[in-house]
């Protein structure tokens, strides 16, 4: 045995002695250290990447809270009123920032009550009714409306919607209503091409299934392909909710920017984005006033966590599905 | 038969929702080329902005989109890229992971106007830098990051397994594969998504606000020199952009033509995110194609 094995080794041994062999060995010796050494450097540079992005969320998480809180523990603002009062008159340092909060979530709401159906029911046009050019066409097109800038939504709204509302109600025309209809249309593209998404990932079978038990085509929708797309058509949904609540200077254009609370929704009002927008660039830093636009920027912050919870929460949703 | 009614009143109602979306967004981008075009000159696209007076063009808030474009992207792609590497190939499904993948998310979600306070904070007055060409850049480059990250990532899991397995098989390291096989399979889908990205940050104006100012030096384009106020090359200075100067004359602006302005720079906006979508798909399928004729 012993004697057969080292034969073997000096066999290979004098295999591998040829001149070719041994410039082989040295060169792959060669890169394996030079392989190693990138490598290194190429994990470096990645991990450090993960690192920085890592980095990036939690500094704005810390920096933006502790900006935020600086009302309330250096200017002494009351919480509790700050959340809940409408009273926002900086020069005699009120400063209930509830008007603009609930101007937030009503242009959000009735953004996406006009872009939620819109959207959902032309994705099913898409993808279940004209499949052929809805695919090929439609949808590119409404891809590319993702990309246009919110401040061309914004000046679209500026000149055509609201002259149109102010003539046929009497008002300025500035509010809720213009506000909701340009963002509604803004994230009617997003909202379109999520569910579009979400009605092609159900399998064809089922669909099928459904259609050779004698079913309709709007019964196989509405009973099939609805129910089993329903958290992510939800997900697309609240996208582009957080999207409308975000959006900054297109609903500034046209909400009319007074820090009036509003019971009608065509009479010009504020959200949270829009005074920020308004006021930073007047106030002094570390001003009262310029404390509680910070404070407004972290229940911006923390709305966006919300949204990205709630957006969790549905996935789970369709993973048990 | 009911059935079939309620069949026929449902696909209605759903070819009439196609309808309307279609009805307003080719009003929407018909209103502003048609109504658009007819502002737009070469006087305009090459002349100085006007704070009050009448007649003024665009020519520094296009160079200034597109230099922050440019400096946007030559932070943020290589970032992004290699963030979108580690998720697809070094991650290790953990929690450490899934607390990546939730910044990344995070980052994503941010509102615009949030990005650009946190800009305001850091970049403008904690650097000192002011009201800038880099801190708007910085800012947007937290905007686009989690974009490219995605888009890379994508890329780099749709290629086949095989050719990946192969190339370790072979005894190539992990990095030279990543460098040598999978970058350049998955390099059409990144490029697409990057150009697509581009388009989007061209576009945005809420985070550039409070971060690269709302007005510019008129610049002088024969002087490249970095250092001075007034090279478009300086990237301390301040730069209002394209869709900052939209908004800023239709809000705080005094100019007697604010429409025209307006009308044409929204026009010179969409022209141009929408070479950049035209261009994004063509050369990706392009590449695809020659990647794909070549096996």
């Amino acid at each position: 045995m012993s004697i057969n094995l080292k034969d073997r080794g000096s066999i290979n041994d004098f295999q591998s002695t040829s001149a070719s062999d041994r410039m082989l060995k040295q060169q792959s010796k060669k890169d394996g250290l030079f392989a190693k050494k990138s490598e290194l450097r190429g994990k470096i540079f990645i991990y450090s990447s993960a690192i920085f992005i890592l980095a990036a969320t939690v500094a704005i998480t810390i920096f933006l809270t502790e900006k935020g809180l600086q009302s309330f523990f250096v200017s002494k603002l009351n919480v509790f009123y700050f959340l809940t009062q409408t009273n926002w008159t900086p020069d005699k340092n009120h400063f209930g920032a509830l008007i603009f909060i609930i101007g937030s979530f009503t242009v959000t709401f009735l953004s996406a009550i006009i872009a939620a159906p819109i959207g959902v029911g032309s994705a099913i046009f898409m993808v279940e009714i004209a499949k052929k050019w809805g695919q090929k066409f439609l949808q590119p097109v409404i891809e590319i409306l993702v990309g246009i800038p919110s401040v061309v939504y914004g000046f679209i709204g500026l000149t055509i919607i609201v002259p149109f509302i102010g003539k046929h109600t009497g008002t300025l025309g500035y509010g809720f209503l213009a506000s909701a209809i340009v963002v509604g249309s803004m994230i009617l593209p997003t909202v379109t091409s999520l569910a579009a998404d979400a009605l092609k990932a159900i399998p064809e079978d089922m669909k099928n299934a459904s259609y050779a038990l004698g079913a309709t085509r709007w019964q196989t929708i509405s009973r099939v392909v609805i129910p089993a797309a329903l958290p992510s058509l939800l997900t697309a949904v609240v996208l582009g909710m957080a999207r409308a609540f975000g959006e900054a200077l297109a609903v500034q254009m046209v909400i009319g920017n007074s820090k009036v609370l509003t019971h009608t929704l065509v009479h010009p009002t504020a959200t949270l984005t829009t005074i920020i927008t308004l006021s930073m660039g007047h106030t002094t830093d570390g001003s009262t006033l310029n404390n509680a636009l910070w404070s407004l920027g972290l229940v911006l912050l923390a709305m966006s966590y919300i949204f990205i919870i709630l957006i969790r929460f549905l996935s789970t949703r369709r993973k048990l599905g | 038969m009911n059935a079939r009614l309620t069949n026929r009143i449902a696909t209605g109602i759903i070819v009439f929702c196609a309808l309307v979306m279609t009805a307003i967004l080719a009003a929407m981008l018909g209103y502003i080329l048609i109504n658009g075009l007819k502002d737009i000159s070469w006087h305009f696209l090459t002349s100085d902005s006007s704070s009050f007076e009448a007649g003024g063009g665009i020519k520094n808030q296009l160079w200034n989109s597109f230099y922050v474009l440019i400096i946007t992207m030559i932070i943020s792609v290589p970032l992004g890229v290699s963030g979108g590497i580690y998720l697809a190939e070094y991650a290790k499904p953990s929690k450490w992971t899934a607390f990546i993948r939730s910044c990344v998310e995070v980052l994503a979600s941010l509102p615009s106007i949030v990005v650009g306070m946190f800009g305001l904070l850091v970049f403008v007055n904690f650097f000192g830098w002011g009201f800038s060409i880099l801190s708007g850049a910085l800012a947007l480059t937290v905007f686009n990051l989690p974009v490219i990250v995605r888009v890379s990532e994508d890329a780099l899991r749709s290629v086949d397994v095989e050719q990946k397995e192969a190339s370790l098989a072979l005894g190539i390291t992990k990095w030279h594969t990543i460098k040598t096989v999978l970058l350049p399979a998955a390099f059409p889908g990144i490029l697409t998504g990057v150009i697509l990205a581009a388009g989007r940050v061209f576009g945005e104006s809420a985070a550039l606000l409070f971060t690269a100012g709302l007005s510019s030096p008129n610049l002088d384009f024969t002087n490249w020199n970095p250092t001075s106020q007034h090279s478009p090359l300086n990237m301390f200075r301040s730069a209002e952009t394209l869709s900052v100067h939209i908004w800023d004359v239709n809000s705080v602006g005094i100019i007697p033509d604010v429409h025209q302005v307006a009308s044409g720079s929204s026009a010179v906006l969409v022209i141009v995110v929408l070479l950049f979508n035209l261009i994004a798909r063509g050369l990706g399928s392009l590449i695809q194609k020659r990647i794909a004729g070549k096996q």
